[in-house]
C-alpha cells in the first residue's frame, strides 16, 4: 500500500526538478501587456515570435479593452498598452497624476469594412453621407428601408449589424461617419463577436454591417465589401493595403497603437521587445489580417523611440483620417 | 355489488392512465436537457475532433491556429481549481456544520441563512468586482492564480454551504441522540457521525460548485486573467533549498474558458476549430469531475450502515 504513494512522491519530485531545469529563464522579468482586443492578434504574433526567436523574457498579453488597458497602464501595472484609438484627455490626466510617461507608437492600420450579403446586387457604392443617414441616432426607427437611403434602391427592409458600444471600432466608426464618437442609432443588431455580424449579414439580402478588414478577408465567400465614396474621391474605393496606405480609403481606416511606459524601457528586455515589435510587427500584422504601415513609418517610430520623443500626437482628442507619417512628425503631449 | 366493482376498476384504470401520461411528460422533460447536451457535445466533437491530438495539449497559444494549444490554459485552470477547492471546501463545510449543529436559532442566524441563500444567486461579475478591489488591490495578491482561486472560492461558497446543510439535515436525529447518549461530545458526534454520513451530499454540492467555477469567464476577466501566456507557473518543487516554492501562486495565468472565448472571436475559421476542441476538453474535465463525485459518493454510501 505504501509503495505507491512513495513512488508517486518520487515521480512528483522528479517532475518538479525537470520542470525547474527546463525553465532557467524564470529569473528574467515578465513584460506585461494589456489592452485592446483589436490590437491583440498583432501583439500576440509579435510576442510569440519574440519568445521563439530571442527567448529570455516572458511576455503576457491580456484583452481588457482599450479603456480597461489604459486604466491599468496609468496605474503603473503594465509595461505596454494595446490601443485601437489614441489616448483620451481623461486618461492623459490619470497617467500624468501617476507620473507615467509614455511613447505612442502606431503599429498597423485597421480598415473598417462595410459589408453586405453576397446576394445583394443593388449596392454598387455608398457615400459617407448615406452611411450617416443609416447610422445616425435620428435614423432610429425611421430609416427602415433601402429606398429611404437612395431613391434608386429597392424598397427592401434595411437591417443593420455592428459592434456593441464597448468596442473601439464602434467609437471610431461613429466618429468617422456620424461625426460624434458613440453617437449611433440603437436599433441595430449589436454584437461584441464579429463572427455574429458575419452570420447576420450573410443570411439577409437587405442587411449591412461593419467590422475590421480581417473579418471580411476571411469571409469573402459570404460577403461583399461596399466601395466608399467620400469628399476626397468621387469614385468608390474598396479597402485594401494599397488604398489604406495612400490614404484614399478615407475616412474608415485608422491607425492602431501600442503605448510604452518610458520607465519600463530602462529594462533591456522591454526595449528589445519594443524594437522587435517595430522591426517585425509590419510583416506579422499583415499575416494576421491587418494592413501594415509603410516601412518609413516604422523607421520613423523607431527613431522617435530612440530619440526619446514622448507623448501623444493627438493631444487627447481622436481625429479621423490622419496619416501616420504626419502623426509621427507631430510634437508629443503628455 | 358488481356495478360497485366496475366503478372502482374504472377509477383505478383512470388513475393508471394519468400515471402513464405523467411518465411520458417526465421523460420528455428529461430529454429536453439530455438531448440538448448530447447535441451540443456531438456538435463540439464534430467541429473540434480534427485538433484533438497530443500537440493540442502540449503547446502554447499561437497566431497560427494549427500550432496553437491549450497547455497554459489547462495548467491555469487546474491550479486555479486547486486553490478554489482547498479554500471553499473547508470553509463551506465548516460554515454549514456550524449553522446546522452549533448555531442558536435566533434572528442573527436567520439573517445569515437568508444571505447565504441569496448569495448563491448573485451574478458572477459582482464577485469579480469585489475580488478586484479586495484580493488584487487591497490584499495586493495581484492578477495571480491565488486571486482567481479565491474569487471562484467565494463564488461557490454559498453552493457548498447550502449543500452541506441539506446533507446534514437528512441525517436522522436519532443518530445525534444516540451519540450524545453514549457520552460523545458535540465535536466527537460531528467528527464521527455527522460529517461521514453527509459526505455524499456534500460532495455533490462541491462538484456542482467546482463545475460552475471551471466554466466561469466574467469574474476571471475582471480580475485580469491573460489571453496570451506562453510559459507555465514556477514548479512547486525545486532543486535548490528550500525545495518547495509557492511562487506559482503569484504567477500570471489564463484559463480554459478565456482561451476558448478568444479563439471564438477570431476571424479565421481554423481558430473556431480550436475553440470547439477546447470546448470538448472543458466538457470532459467537468464530466470527469462529476464522475469522480459519483464514484466517491457510492463508496461513502456503501460504508454507512445504520
Amino acid at each position: 500500500m505504501t509503495a505507491i504513494p512513495k513512488a508517486l512522491q518520487r515521480a512528483l519530485i522528479a517532475a518538479g526538478l525537470t520542470a525547474s531545469i527546463a525553465h532557467p529563464a524564470s529569473a528574467a522579468g515578465v513584460i506585461e501587456i494589456d489592452g485592446s482586443s483589436t490590437v491583440y492578434p498583432i501583439t500576440e504574433a509579435v510576442a510569440e515570435e519574440y519568445q521563439t526567436r530571442l527567448g529570455g523574457a516572458r511576455v503576457t498579453v491580456g484583452i481588457s479593452g482599450t479603456g480597461g488597458g489604459f486604466k491599468r497602464f496609468c496605474r503603473g501595472e503594465t509595461d505596454i498598452s494595446d490601443a485601437s484609438r489614441p489616448i483620451l484627455k481623461e486618461e492623459m490626466v490619470l497617467c500624468a497624476q501617476a507620473g507615467i510617461r509614455y511613447y505612442e507608437l502606431p503599429v498597423a492600420y485597421d480598415a473598417l469594412t462595410i459589408v453586405v450579403s453576397k446576394d445583394n446586387d443593388f449596392v454598387d457604392h455608398l457615400t459617407v453621407a448615406e452611411l450617416k443617414k443609416m447610422w445616425e441616432p435620428a435614423a432610429s426607427g425611421k430609416i427602415t428601408s433601402w429606398r429611404q437611403v437612395r431613391d434608386s434602391f429597392p424598397d427592401m427592409p434595411l437591417k443593420l449589424a455592428g459592434p456593441g458600444a464597448d468596442s473601439g471600432t464602434f467609437d471610431y466608426f461613429t466618429e468617422a461617419v456620424v461625426g460624434t464618437s458613440k453617437a449611433s442609432r440603437g436599433d441595430y443588431q449589436a454584437s461584441e463577436d464579429d463572427n455574429v455580424i458575419v452570420q447576420f449579414v450573410s443570411r439577409d439580402k437587405g442587411a449591412l454591417g461593419y467590422f475590421g478588414l480581417a473579418y471580411y478577408e476571411e469571409n469573402r465567400d459570404k460577403l461583399r465589401a461596399v466601395p466608399i465614396v467620400s469628399s476626397g474621391n468621387s469614385a468608390g474605393v474598396l479597402p485594401s493595403i494599397a488604398t489604406v496606405n495612400d490614404g484614399t480609403y478615407n475616412p474608415l481606416s485608422r491607425p492602431i497603437f501600442i503605448y510604452v511606459k518610458d520607465r519600463s524601457l530602462k529594462r533591456p528586455e522591454v526595449r528589445q521587445f519594443v524594437e522587435f515589435y517595430l522591426q517585425e510587427g509590419g510583416a506579422l500584422a499583415r499575416e494576421v489580417g491587418y494592413v501594415d504601415l509603410p516601412a518609413a513609418a516604422y523607421e520613423q517610430a523607431l527613431s522617435n523611440l530612440r530619440g526619446g520623443k514622448l507623448g501623444t500626437g493627438f493631444g487627447g482628442t481622436p481625429e479621423v483620417g490622419l496619416k501616420v507619417e504626419e502623426l509621427l512628425a507631430r510634437e508629443g503631449k503628455l | 355489488m358488481t356495478t360497485e366493482t366496475a366503478r372502482i376498476r374504472r377509477l383505478v384504470a383512470r388513475g393508471k392512465r394519468f400515471d402513464k401520461v405523467f411518465v411520458i411528460l417526465g421523460l420528455m422533460s428529461l430529454m429536453v436537457g439530455v438531448l440538448t447536451l448530447a447535441v451540443l457535445l456531438a456538435g463540439l466533437v464534430h467541429d473540434g475532433a480534427a485538433r484533438l491530438d497530443w500537440d493540442f495539449f502540449t503547446r502554447f497559444p499561437s497566431r497560427r491556429a494549427g500550432n496553437a494549444g491549450i497547455l497554459s490554459a489547462i495548467v491555469g485552470s487546474t491550479l486555479v481549481m486547486l486553490i478554489t477547492a482547498l479554500t471553499a471546501i473547508p470553509l463551506g463545510v465548516a460554515a454549514g456544520v456550524y449553522l446546522e449543529e452549533y448555531a442558536r436559532r435566533n434572528w442573527l442566524t436567520e439573517i445569515i441563512e437568508i444571505n447565504v441563500n441569496n448569495l448563491a444567486g448573485v451574478p458572477s461579475i459582482i464577485y469579480g468586482l469585489l475580488a478586484l478591489g479586495l484580493f488584487v488591490y487591497a490584499l495586493d495578491f495581484g492578477q495571480s492564480i491565488l486571486s482567481a482561486g479565491l474569487t471562484l472560492a467565494l463564488l461557490i461558497l454559498p453552493v457548498i454551504i447550502v449543500a452541506t446543510r441539506e446533507a446534514i439535515r437528512a441525517i436522522p436525529s436519532s443518530i445525534r441522540e444516540g451519540a450524545c447518549a453514549l457520552g460523545a461530545t458535540r465535536w466527537q458526534m460531528v467528527r464521527d457521525h455527522i460529517i461521514p454520513y453527509s459526505t455524499g451530499g456534500i460532495l455533490t454540492g462541491v462538484i456542482i460548485g467546482l463545475a460552475r467555477a471551471i466554466g466561469e469567464t466574467a469574474p476571471i476577466i475582471t480580475i485580469g486573467a491573460l489571453t496570451f501566456i506562453a510559459f507555465l507557473p514556477d514548479p512547486p518543487l525545486g532543486a535548490e533549498f528550500p525545495f518547495v516554492s509557492f511562487e506559482w501562486l503569484k504567477s500570471p495565468f489564463t484559463v480554459m474558458p478565456i482561451q476558448m472565448f478568444n479563439w471564438m472571436s477570431r476571424p479565421q475559421a481554423a481558430f473556431q476549430v480550436n475553440a470547439a476542441a477546447a470546448g470538448v476538453v472543458l466538457v470532459v474535465m467537468t464530466l470527469v469531475m462529476n464522475g469522480a463525485a459519483i464514484w466517491l459518493r457510492m463508496r461513502y454510501r456503501k460504508r454507512i450502515k445504520w
